[in-house]
């Protein structure tokens, strides 16, 4: 395995079916009386993290707290990094206090790339501007594994919403491509990169027709602000063209199940009755979230610098 | 002092000796003998007329930490420059009669190239209100250029005005060509690649909407254009185009754009992030035939020097360009010469006599006292023509170390490649102002 997460691309299959057969594990820890691993004990992970996601940030605190790493939450408020202090300044400082791991989230892509280069500490991208967020593609997997019951090999997901801005697209069509997936992206035009040839997905623009046949239809956020950049004309059309409503629902077959990696609007790309449904696995992808975290904090942490595994 | 250059290859062609006495080519030919005359032996090496760069960025007035005129100029001779046309976007922006005489009187003062400010079209390069380029044009700096560079001149009737108004002086509006809407954000070229490392893209259209419109106002105003840093196929086409129709376009591109391609930015390290972007294999490919076959005229550098702190640093939040000054012959030399695509004569067309000719600085040369318009560059070398001249070895091999350049910046693309192709000597006005490889001041 690769020093650093980086990428969903880095993973290579065996890599990746590695992380999540060890989330399972770990995920039997969050069910004992004593939820607690001593795995990394004296190890120190820092979560880094310039955008504002409580939800992110709690579940890699818990995944490294539950495995008795210590943790430092290096939040951009209240820190020298809302004083300005440059992404390398807080890497070299960082790196003096010695960090094992640093969980970046930031708003810029490539920023976790860059980190690498400043410090010696293993390096998980927790969501880089619109490139990246592989641990959210992991848990997403996971969850579908567990959903599904059985290997993705064949699975059909489609991914649909704003798929140009979204570090999750790109992070699972590049994972559930190396599991065996087929993807579909559906998005209108606008929302869809204009080059995108070389990546391993179907493209749609029409989701009733895309739902004939899906395993797994994992729906994105839209944030209002593109309405306002003409990339769609009315939060209505959108909803109309794009938005997972009962119907559509109906579309699916029975046993497909619905996924949102939030923060959901209900009646944007989302309908509130799809949402709490049996099929919507949005809770099961939280909680599945601290045990892929668990499980890729333990096999970065635990592996020597040629990649293999010493724990 | 004078200066006998011994079996210097001029143009890449003949082998002769050349004397230079009092800032000029006194005597050319075989075997020449001059008693006081300091002899460089010269065998090996080509001569070419002294490089004339149409853009540079120094920085001074404004960001002196991260080039001044002096260093600029010394990295300038370094490369084989004799004359660099100073790109406007300083602090305060050269958009005065004050500023550009400033910048003038710093280039004269270190001597080692001539140093042609450019003045900027707009007030505060704002794209509001134009400058005053007339007094700018009659200012002691003697402007030609104008350029609103880092920004393009967007507003279609500011644009037409300014082609017109500068004909008075015979000037040249030099666009950075750039629809401002369709990049906002803009961070790398819109393709394959942006769409994976997530990067907002700057499309190649952004760029060639604006050139197709000037080359069109070019043609209505019967005005002069120079297109700067052309960067993608479609603009080679469109500049052909207006060449065809006999409007008086020409274009410059840059060392980097000929060499480098977008897939550079997989490291996300911001010493590749420049503007306009590092375009396709195909874009590049375009780019050295339209040089090659003269619809893009000149080569320039874009010598944008930066900061450390403001490359070292996120991509997005890293400020545009790279050095260029210290590399661009060699990377001619790589992309042209080694290609078969230009042979040495080809090379002094594009970097010296027609970048000199669009910039105006290709008059006979002033004697004396100062004062008058910067002249005497891109001129042939050939007896009684003003000593600007360069000599190039063409078999050395160098590897580039950005913290060996003159530059006050590191921000070289280039850092670890062996290049070919090394300036030798450069002198200016029969001052030598390299000597051996090393700056003489
Ligand atoms: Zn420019």
């Amino acid at each position: 395995m690769n020093r650093h997460l980086l990428s969903a691309g880095d993973l290579s299959r065996e890599d990746a079916l590695k992380i999540l057969d060890t989330a399972e594990q770990m995920a039997t820890v969050g069910d004992r009386e004593v939820k607690k691993l001593p795995t990394l004990r004296g190890r120190t992970v820092v979560n880094l993290f310039y955008e504002d996601s409580t939800r992110t940030r709690t579940s890699f605190e818990v995944a490294a707290k539950r495995l008795s790493a210590d943790v430092i939450n290096f939040s951009a408020k209240g820190s020298s990094v809302s004083k300005g202090e440059s992404l390398k300044d807080t890497a070299l400082t960082l790196h003096a206090m010695g960090a094992d791991a640093v969980v970046i989230r930031h708003a810029a892509s490539g920023a976790p790339h860059r980190l690498t280069q400043w410090l010696d500490a293993v390096v998980v991208n927790a969501g880089d501007g619109t490139h990246e967020h592989p641990t959210q593609a992991l848990l997403d997997a996971f969850t579908m594994r567990q959903r599904l019951g059985r290997d993705l090999d064949g699975a059909k997901v489609a991914i649909v919403g704003d798929i140009l801005h979204s570090r999750v697209a790109r992070s699972n069509v590049q994972l559930l491509h190396t599991l065996g997936a087929h993807v579909t992206l559906v998005a209108p035009p606008t929302l869809l990169p204009r080059d995108m040839q070389t990546w391993p997905a179907q493209v749609s623009y029409d989701l009733d027709a895309a739902l004939g046949d899906v395993d797994v239809c994992m729906m994105l956020r839209v944030q209002a602000e593109r309405m306002t950049a003409s990339y769609f004309p009315t939060v209505r059309e959108y909803s109309r063209r794009y938005g997972l409503d009962g119907r559509r629902l109906a579309l699916m077959p029975k046993e497909a199940i619905v996924m949102h990696p939030g923060p959901m609007v209900r009646g944007m790309e989302i309908a509130g009755e799809v949402a709490d449904s049996s099929r919507a696995t949005i809770v099961e992808q939280v909680r599945n979230g601290v045990s892929v975290r668990m499980a890729v904090l333990y096999l970065l942490l635990t592996q020597d610098s040629t990649g293999q595994g010493t724990a | 002092m004078s200066w006998l250059i011994k079996n210097a290859s001029i143009l890449g062609g003949e082998q002769q000796d050349m004397l230079l006495r009092d800032g000029v080519i006194t005597e050319m030919g075989k075997d020449l003998q001059d008693g006081e005359a300091e002899i460089l032996e010269a065998a090996g090496l080509i001569a070419l007329p002294g490089l004339v760069d149409l853009h540079t960025h120094l920085r001074e007035p404004g960001r002196e930490d991260a080039e001044t005129v002096r260093s600029g100029s010394r990295a300038a001779a370094l490369g084989g420059y004799t004359a660099i046309c100073a790109m406007p976007n300083t602090n305060p922006i050269a958009d005065t009669a004050g500023v550009v005489e400033q910048v003038l009187r710093l280039g004269q003062e270190t001597g080692l190239v001539d140093v042609q400010p450019i003045g900027a079209v707009t007030i505060g390069q704002r794209g509001e209100h134009l400058a005053e380029l007339g007094t700018m044009a009659d200012s002691a700096a003697q402007v030609r250029i104008f350029s609103d560079d880092g920004h393009c001149v967007a507003d279609p009737v500011l644009m037409r005005r300014a082609l017109e108004y500068v004909r008075a002086f015979d000037g040249v509006v030099a666009q950075h060509a750039e629809e401002p809407r369709l990049t906002e954000g803009a961070q790398m070229n819109e393709g394959e690649v942006s769409s994976q490392l997530g990067l907002a893209g700057w499309p190649a259209v952004a760029e060639e909407a604006i050139i197709a419109r000037d080359v069109l106002l070019a043609g209505h105003t019967q005005s002069r254009l120079h297109v700067c840093h052309v960067s993608t196929a479609g603009s080679v086409e469109l500049i052909r185009w207006g060449k065809q129709k006999g409007w008086q376009v020409t274009a410059e591109v840059c060392p980097h754009h000929l060499l480098l391609t977008d897939e550079q930015a997989h490291s996300y390290d911001p010493v590749f992030k420049v503007n306009p972007p590092l375009r396709t294999a195909a874009d590049v490919q375009a780019l050295r035939e339209g040089l090659a076959d003269g619809t893009i005229d000149v080569v320039a550098t874009d010598h944008a020097p930066h900061a450390a702190q403001d490359k070292e640093c996120e991509w997005a939040q890293a400020r545009p360009g790279m050095l260029g000054l210290e590399t661009a012959l060699s990377i001619v030399v790589q992309t042209m010469i080694e290609t078969g695509l230009l042979d040495w004569a080809g090379v002094a067309e594009r970097m010296s006599i027609t970048p000199a000719r669009i910039g105006g600085l290709n008059g006979p040369q002033r004697r004396g006292a100062a004062g008058g318009p910067i002249a005497g560059h891109g001129r042939p070398l050939a007896l009684g023509e003003p000593a600007n001249l360069t000599l190039i070895d063409p078999a050395a091999r160098w590897t580039v170390e950005a913290a060996s350049l003159a530059s006050l910046s590191r921000n070289t693309p280039y850092q670890g490649f062996e290049l070919p192709a090394r300036v030798s000597a450069t002198f200016l006005r029969g001052n030598a102002t390299v000597l051996d490889g090393k700056v003489q001041l």
